[in-house]
């Protein structure tokens, strides 16, 4: 950073830059630099557990241990929440869970970038679910499915109003599932840019003034604490939910 | 994160489109994004619930059958072990009681033969002791028999020698009776 006073500029890290460029009729679909975080997640995930699938049901490894703990944990959360029955959903689960998981965390790396830091990733992993589980649901079910919406034992004269709340709150998840997410890593992203900037123009300026740059360098360690809690605390939050509204698909009688 | 080299070469995307954007909310890289999301999420949920989770879940739970199968095993040993130390201490217990058995019998004979010796040696000593006691008796009785005819003698020759002549026995044996008694 220049001694002129860089400007702070904590949104450029969210920026993409084209590295292949591909025109499909009206769309550009160019390889960006999400798409080569995304293919490294892919490899990450499919290499752990290709790796995990090689163990042995004897003492594993570290690897190993690393990928069946993550597949235990999923396992749990999807048995607890949807039931035996929601199994049958487990590998969109954990699929969801390690992409979140992995890109959350490569993000986290400095220089890096985080592609659950776009929204139009997070929208999409939610809509995934809301149709997954409503046209899973009324395949399944059939009309049976929209008894979702009417609690049981509610009086009659505010059942419409009720209605009316749990349908709005059924179309309105996929938002708050995918927002979450999303503004979790871009405040994340943004609050560690700002006082790792300060650090930065803190020692560009004058010997006395270079003293005043460990105050937020101790900001940035303790965001960096948080933010590795956060990393983790979304992913699982963003599959727990997604385990819920599976559940909702499955067993819809509330 | 874009450097400023990347910048240089590689345009965003946003700016290219003419305007500069918010990048998480500029349109132009949706179709690129849903695009690769879809292709890669794909791929990694094709390998993922075909291949690596089955297998991943085989090995956990054939460690689990694993494990459940050594426990129940380790289970039936240690019953086994513990009928065995049941086993083991009743044997100990009737072993301990015979040997009591044993030794306190070996303990009242020998007391018994112990006593009937004793008792025998005693009898046998004691007989001797009275014997003893009653030779000793007879024998006083002699010696002081045998003592009075010496004094009696004695007493006879001393008054011949001081009177000049010898007294009567009875007169003597009178006087040395009186003398013995004081």
């Amino acid at each position: 950073m220049a001694d002129a006073g860089p400007a702070i500029n904590p949104i450029e890290q969210f920026a993409l830059a084209r590295h292949l460029r591909i025109i499909v009729g009206n769309f550009d679909v160019s390889i960006t630099t999400s798409t080569i975080f995304m293919a490294l997640i892919a490899i990450v995930a499919l290499w752990l557990m290709s790796m995990t699938a090689k163990g042995t049901p004897g003492v594993p490894g570290r690897l190993q241990s690393l990928g069946e703990m993550a597949y235990e944990f999923v396992e749990g959360m999807v048995r607890s929440s949807a039931g035996d029955e929601g199994m049958k959903f487990f590998p969109l689960v954990f699929t969801i869970f390690i992409f979140v998981t992995l890109a959350n965390l490569i993000g986290f790396f400095p220089y890096s970038f985080t592609v659950t830091s776009h929204i139009i990733i997070t929208a999409a992993l939610a809509l995934l679910v809301f149709f997954t589980v409503t046209i899973y649901g009324i395949w399944r079910h059939g009309l049976h499915f929209f008894k979702l919406f009417v609690p049981d034992g509610v009086p009659i004269y505010i059942l419409p109003l009720v209605v009316a709340i749990e349908v709005f709150s059924y179309f309105v998840r996929p938002v708050s599932h995918s927002v979450r997410l999303f503004a979790n890593m871009l405040a994340g992203h943004i609050t560690l840019y700002v006082f790792g900037s300060f650090v930065a123009m803190l020692l560009g300026a004058s010997a006395a003034v270079k003293l005043v740059a460990v105050l937020p360098f101790a900001m940035t360690i303790g965001l960096d604490a948080l933010e590795l809690l956060v990393v983790f605390l979304q992913a699982y939050v963003f599959a727990m939910l997604t385990c819920m509204y599976l559940n909702d698909a499955l067993h819809p009688g509330h | 994160m874009a450097t400023q080299a990347q910048q240089s070469t590689q345009a965003e995307v946003g700016q290219e489109a003419g305007h500069t954007a918010f990048p998480p909310f500029d349109a132009s890289t949706f179709p690129s994004q849903l695009l690769w999301f879809a292709v890669i999420f794909g791929v990694m949920y094709y390998y993922l619930s075909k291949r690596f989770l089955p297998a991943v879940g085989g090995v956990i739970e054939s460690r689990r059958g694993r494990i459940a199968k050594d426990i129940d095993e380790a289970t039936a040993m240690q019953a086994k072990a513990d009928a065995a130390v049941v086993e083991h201490e009743k044997a100990l217990a009737k072993a301990r009681a015979d040997a009591q058995a044993t030794a306190q019998a070996a303990r009242d004979r020998i007391a018994a033969e112990t006593d009937g010796k004793r008792k025998a040696l005693e009898d046998q000593l004691n007989a001797r002791l009275a014997e003893a006691e009653q030779r000793i008796s007879a024998n006083r009785v002699a010696a002081m028999g045998n003592v009075k005819a010496i004094a009696a003698d004695a007493t006879g020759a001393i008054v011949q020698r001081l009177i000049g002549r010898a007294p009567k026995a009875a007169e003597v044996a009178k006087a040395v009776d009186a003398s013995a008694g004081a």
